[in-house]
C-alpha cells in the first residue's frame, strides 16, 4: 500500500470496496478511482488506442490523456475524475469506449437559471470572486466541476482561508454553490451549459448571467521526450495533489523534469511524505530526460544527459517521474466567446489577449500563475531525439500521436496548426488534447521556424468535456420526446383495436384490423364498406383556420389560386394555394360561415405552416387587410360519414333536417343536432363517395362518433383509418399536398389548371408565366396501372422509358401514390411523370432491385371520372 | 442567441422563427417585372459577413412579425 499514514482528504474511517479488472482493492471515502488504484500500487490503468502501450494515471484531473475506465455502462470516463463508492465495477480501457446496447437507464433533467454574475471555476480566484459579487446581494451562482470546491488549494497544504470563505459564501442567500458540475459551452449572450453530474444521471443547466467570471485556472503541461508515456510518469502538480489531497504516494523513488518553479513545491510536499527525490532535472541548467526504460508494470529509470554538451549520460532508477513543462491558463470558454488569445514569451502560455464585454477572466486563467508556484520558466518543449526516431516522444497520449506524425504532417506541405491537427488527429480524443494541444503548436512552431504566436492554437469548440446523449436529451425521450397528439376519439380508436400511425405529432388510426386480418385484408374491407355501404373515419386532425373580418374575401382571391367573391354562406369551395414561386403549398376546403367569417382547413401536417404563411402575408404585406386568424384545429371534432348509404346514416341522426340531393347539395353547409349535440354538417368527399363531414366542439367528439357508431349499426357502418382513406382519394385522382407535390409541382403540373384564376391576382401567379412554368417537358400528374394487376409499384420508385436501356438510363418520373385496390381490383399508382399528360397509353418502366415492372400511363383518375356518386 | 421581440422584450432565440434578409420588397406590381426581375426577387437574397436587416416573428410567444439587425459575425442586435 501506497497509502500515507496521515494527511490528505479522504476519511480513513470509511472505507470502500472496489474492483478493478475483476481484482478487489480498498479505498477510502473522497477518494476518486485513481487516488485509490495509486494507493493499491496499480500503476497500469489502461492500454493506448493505437500501440496497446501500457498506460497509468498522468493527471489529477479532468485533463487526464491515460486512464480511461469503464465503470457499468459509462464508458470513457477518467479514473481521475470517478468518485469511489461501494461496489465500483471498473475496468481499463484501450482509448476506445464499448457502448452499452442497452438503453441509458439514467435520470437526466434540465434547469434553467438567471444570475447577475456566474463564476466558473471554484479554486481561490473563483472563490474570491464569488464572495465579491455576493456582497451586493447579486444572484450569484458559482460552479465547479469537481467533487469539492477549492481547486488547486485542495491539492496545497492546508489552509484555513477556503473553508472560512465557503462558510460566508454558504451564507449568502442570494449564492448557489454547484459542484460535480462542468460548464462545457459557451454560447451568444451570455448562456452557458452546465454538465452536473448526479448519481446515475444528471442535470443540464442552462444559465443566463449578466456578467461570467471565468476563474478555470490552468492545466499543467508536459516536457516531450522519448518514451514519455510509461505509468509512472505523470504531471508533477498532480503528484503533489495525490500526495496533499488524497493522502497517497505515487510512488517510492521519484526523478522531477521541469522548466520552471512549480515542482519546487512538488519537491518539499513528496519529500514530507516519505518519497525520496532522486534529482531534480531542470531544463534550466542545462540538464533534459533523454530517455526512459521500464517494462509492463512502467517506469524502471530515467535517463540524463546534458543539453550544453557532452554525450555522457546518467541513468537513475525510479517509479515515479513528475514533468512540468509549464502551463496554459484553460481558456476554452473564454475562446468560445470570441476571445482572442495571446501568446505570452514570458510566461509560456497563451493568455486572454483583450477584455470582452461582460466576460472576466481572473486568477490562473488570466495568467497569473503564481498560485501555481511558476516563478521562472525556460519555454522548453521537446527533448533532441539523438538521431533516433521520434516515434515514443509522445505529444498526444490520449491519441498515441507521436513527434514522428507531427514532422510527417509538416513534411507532406502543412502549416496550419489546424491542418496538422486534422492529419495526426491531436488534439481530437475525449479529453480533447488538453495536454497536447499547446506543445503541438509549439512543435509546429519549432519546426517552421516561426513564432509561437504565429502558429496560434487550434479552435476551441464545446464542449470543454464529453457529455452525454442522456444529458442531452433529459426527460425528452420515449413518449416525451416530442408532444403526443390525439382526437377527442382516440380512446375509441384504442379501444376498438386500431393500430395506429404517426402523422406529424398526431396518432391517427392506420387500420381496424378485425380478428386476424393483416393491413391489406382489413384496407379491402374498410374500401368495400365504403364504397358499397357506409364506413366512418375520423378526420378531425385536418387543420382548421377561423378567418374573420371585412376584408377576408380579398384576403382569400390573394391567398388561393381560386375566387372566393361568389362563395355564398353556407357553402363551401375546395381551394389551393401556392408560394410566390408557384408552387403548390397547401390545398384544403374554404368554408363561409356567416357575414365576415370564414374557415379554411388544411392539411393535417401543414396546420401551422398554413397559418404561419396566413399571418406572414397579413402583418408584413397586406397591413390594410381587415383580418383576424385563429387556429381552431383543437376544437373542432371531424366524424366524416361516408359511402352510399351514409344518407340514410344522417337522416337517422338529424330527422328534422333535410338530408336529400336537393335540399341539402354537394358542398353546402347545414347546422342540426342529434342528442343534444351541436352538429355542423358539410357535404364534403375525400372519397369521391357521398358523404357528410360532421363537425361539432371537440368535447362532443367523442358522443357524436359513438351516435354515429349507433346509428350506422344496422347498415354494419365500418371505420376506417388513413391507409382506406388514401386508397379512396387516390382511386379518384384526389392528391395530397407533400406526396404527389414536393414544392416543385405547379397546379397546371398537376392538372388542375381548372382552379387556377385568371381574372385576379395571387400569390405565386406571376412565377405561372414564367418560360419555365410552361416548358412541355414538366413532370405531369399520372395515373399508372402496372401490366401484371398483382404487381405494386413501390412509392418513390423512378420511372423510364425503356426496360432494357443503355446505362446511364434517363430517368423520366417517379412513382408518388401505389396502392392496391378493392375496387378495380388491381394495383395502381400516381405519379408525376415528364410530359405526363402526353404518354397517356404508352408503358412506362421501374427498374427495381432485380426486376422490372411495366407500367400503362393514364389519366390520373381510375373511379367515377363523372362524380355520379359524389354529387348523388 | 436572445432576440428582442419588441413586444415581448429579450427571447431565446428558439421561440423565434427566421424570416429571411427584411429588405427585399414584394414587388408593387409582379404581372410587370420581367422573367429575370421576378427571378431575382424569388431567389436572391443578400448574405454579407457583417450587419443584415432581417425578419423574425415571435413563433412561440406573441407571433408578431418584426425587423432587426444581426451581425452575421458576432450575433450582435440593433433595432431596425
Amino acid at each position: 500500500m501506497s497509502r500515507l499514514a496521515a494527511g490528505g482528504r479522504v476519511d480513513r474511517t470509511r472505507p470502500i470496496r472496489f474492483s478493478f479488472d475483476d481484482m478487489p482493492y480498498r479505498g477510502y471515502e473522497g477518494d476518486t478511482l485513481a487516488s485509490a488504484l495509486l494507493a493499491n500500487e496499480v500503476r497500469v490503468i489502461a492500454r493506448s488506442v493505437t500501440y496497446g502501450r501500457p498506460r497509468g494515471v498522468f493527471s489529477a484531473g479532468i485533463e487526464e490523456p491515460n486512464a480511461l475506465v469503464q465503470v457499468g455502462d459509462d464508458t470513457m470516463l477518467r479514473a481521475t475524475q470517478v468518485e469511489l463508492v461501494d461496489g465500483l465495477e471498473a475496468t481499463g480501457l484501450n482509448g476506445r469506449g464499448r457502448l452499452s446496447s442497452e438503453p441509458d437507464t439514467g435520470r437526466y433533467d434540465k434547469l434553467y437559471a438567471h444570475c447577475e454574475v456566474l463564476v466558473i471555476g471554484g479554486g481561490r480566484a473563483g472563490i474570491t470572486a464569488a464572495l465579491e459579487a455576493s456582497q451586493s446581494g447579486d444572484r450569484v451562482i458559482l460552479v465547479d466541476e469537481q467533487a469539492e470546491l477549492g481547486g488547486r488549494l485542495l491539492g496545497a497544504a492546508w489552509n484555513d482561508w477556503l473553508e472560512t470563505s465557503l462558510a460566508t459564501l454558504r451564507s449568502r442567500p442570494d449564492a448557489r454553490l454547484l459542484t460535480r458540475a462542468t460548464a462545457f459551452g459557451y454560447y451568444d449572450q451570455n448562456l452557458v451549459l452546465i454538465a452536473e453530474r448526479r448519481g446515475g444521471g444528471g442535470r443540464l443547466w442552462q444559465i443566463r448571467a449578466k456578467r461570467i467570471v471565468l476563474a478555470t485556472g490552468a492545466h499543467e503541461r508536459p516536457l516531450i521526450f522519448a518514451n514519455n508515456d510509461r505509468p509512472g510518469i505523470m504531471l508533477a502538480g498532480a503528484a503533489r495533489t495525490y500526495v496533499n489531497r488524497y493522502g497517497v504516494a505515487p510512488g517510492k523513488r521519484a526523478v522531477i523534469f521541469t522548466n520552471n518553479d512549480s515542482t519546487d513545491l512538488v519537491a518539499a510536499d513528496l519529500t514530507r511524505a516519505g518519497i525520496i527525490v532522486e534529482a531534480i532535472v531542470d531544463v534550466r541548467a542545462g540538464q533534459a530526460i533523454v530517455d526512459t526504460s521500464g517494462d509492463e508494470e512502467g517506469l524502471r529509470s530515467v535517463v540524463i544527459r546534458s543539453l550544453t554538451g557532452g554525450d555522457s549520460t546518467r541513468e537513475i532508477d525510479c517509479d515515479l517521474l513528475c514533468v512540468s513543462g509549464g502551463f496554459n491558463p484553460t481558456l476554452h470558454l473564454f475562446s468560445q466567446a470570441q476571445g482572442r488569445l495571446r501568446y505570452d514569451e514570458g510566461l509560456a502560455c497563451f493568455v486572454p489577449d483583450a477584455a470582452l464585454p461582460n466576460v472576466d477572466v481572473v486568477g490562473a486563467a488570466a495568467g497569473d500563475l503564481g498560485g501555481r508556484g511558476q516563478g521562472t520558466i525556460m519555454p522548453y518543449w521537446v527533448v533532441p531525439s539523438d538521431g533516433r526516431e521520434w516515434s515514443t516522444h509522445f505529444v498526444d497520449l490520449e491519441r498515441d500521436v507521436t513527434v514522428a506524425d507531427v514532422r510527417r504532417a509538416l513534411g507532406t506541405g502543412m502549416q496550419s496548426v489546424e491542418h496538422v491537427k486534422r492529419f495526426t488527429t491531436i488534439g481530437t480524443g475525449s479529453d480533447q488534447g488538453k495536454t497536447a494541444g499547446i506543445n503541438e503548436t509549439a512543435i509546429v512552431a519549432a519546426q517552421l521556424g516561426q513564432p509561437v504566436d504565429a502558429v496560434g492554437v487550434t479552435t476551441f469548440r464545446p464542449p470543454y468535456v464529453p457529455v452525454s446523449f442522456g444529458l442531452m436529451a433529459g426527460r425528452n425521450r420515449g413518449d416525451l420526446f416530442d408532444p403526443i397528439r390525439v382526437t377527442a376519439i382516440h380512446p375509441w380508436h384504442a379501444a376498438h383495436g386500431a393500430v395506429f400511425e404517426n402523422v406529424g405529432q398526431w396518432k391517427r388510426p392506420w387500420y381496424f384490423p378485425r380478428h386476424d386480418e393483416d393491413m391489406d385484408a382489413a384496407v379491402r374491407r374498410e374500401c368495400r364498406a365504403a364504397r358499397e355501404s357506409v364506413a366512418v373515419t375520423d378526420a378531425s386532425t385536418l387543420g382548421k383556420i377561423d378567418i374573420q373580418g371585412p376584408d377576408v374575401v380579398e384576403f382569400l382571391n390573394r391567398m388561393y389560386t381560386n375566387a372566393f367573391h361568389t362563395l355564398k354562406v353556407g357553402s363551401c369551395r375546395y381551394a389551393l394555394m401556392c408560394q410566390a414561386d408557384g408552387m403548390v403549398f397547401d390545398d384544403g376546403v374554404v368554408m363561409h360561415l356567416g357575414p365576415d367569417h370564414w374557415l379554411a382547413t388544411t392539411t393535417t401536417g401543414a396546420a401551422s405552416a398554413v397559418l404561419d404563411w396566413m399571418e406572414e402575408w397579413l402583418q408584413t404585406e397586406w397591413t390594410d387587410l381587415r383580418v383576424r386568424l385563429t387556429s381552431v384545429t383543437e376544437q373542432w371534432a371531424d366524424v366524416a360519414v361516408v359511402g352510399p348509404r351514409s344518407r340514410e346514416v344522417v337522416a337517422k341522426l338529424f330527422p328534422k333536417l333535410a338530408v336529400d340531393a336537393q335540399n341539402f347539395p354537394f358542398m353546402a353547409i347545414r347546422e342540426g343536432e342529434t342528442s343534444g349535440i351541436p352538429v355542423r354538417l358539410h357535404r364534403i368527399t375525400f372519397s369521391g363517395e357521398l358523404a357528410y363531414e360532421l363537425w361539432t366542439p371537440s368535447w362532443y367528439g367523442l358522443a357524436l362518433w359513438e351516435a354515429v357508431m349507433a346509428a350506422g349499426g344496422p347498415l354494419g357502418i365500418t371505420p376506417y383509418g388513413t391507409e382506406t382513406m388514401l386508397v379512396l382519394r387516390a382511386e379518384k385522382g384526389y392528391i395530397i399536398c407533400g406526396q404527389e407535390t414536393d414544392g416543385s409541382v405547379t397546379p397546371q403540373d398537376l392538372g388542375m389548371s381548372w382552379i387556377v384564376s385568371k381574372k385576379k391576382s395571387f400569390i405565386g401567379q406571376r412565377s405561372h408565366s414564367r418560360s419555365g412554368a410552361a416548358r412541355s417537358d414538366r413532370k405531369h400528374l399520372v395515373g399508372l396501372l402496372p401490366v401484371d394487376g398483382d404487381q405494386l409499384l413501390p412509392e418513390g420508385a423512378q420511372l423510364v422509358l425503356q426496360p432494357d436501356g443503355a446505362v446511364p438510363v434517363k430517368m423520366v418520373g417517379h412513382v408518388t401514390s401505389s396502392y392496391r385496390s378493392a375496387t378495380l381490383g388491381r394495383t395502381f399508382a400516381l405519379a408525376m411523370l415528364r410530359s405526363g399528360r402526353e404518354r397517356f397509353g404508352t408503358t412506362v418502366y421501374a427498374p427495381l432491385n432485380g426486376h422490372i415492372i411495366a407500367a400503362t400511363v393514364t389519366e390520373p383518375i381510375f373511379y367515377d371520372k363523372e362524380n355520379s356518386r359524389r354529387d348523388s | 442567441m436572445l432576440i428582442p421581440c419588441p413586444w415581448c422584450g429579450d427571447r431565446e432565440d428558439i421561440e423565434f422563427t427566421y424570416g429571411g434578409p427584411g429588405d427585399v420588397a414584394y414587388p408593387a406590381d409582379p404581372e410587370a417585372a420581367d422573367d429575370p426581375t421576378w427571378a431575382r426577387f424569388l431567389f436572391f437574397r443578400p448574405n454579407p459577413k457583417g450587419r443584415l436587416a432581417e425578419r423574425w416573428v415571435h413563433t412561440a410567444g406573441c407571433r408578431r412579425w418584426f425587423n432587426l439587425v444581426r451581425d452575421t459575425v458576432t450575433h450582435t442586435i440593433t433595432p431596425a
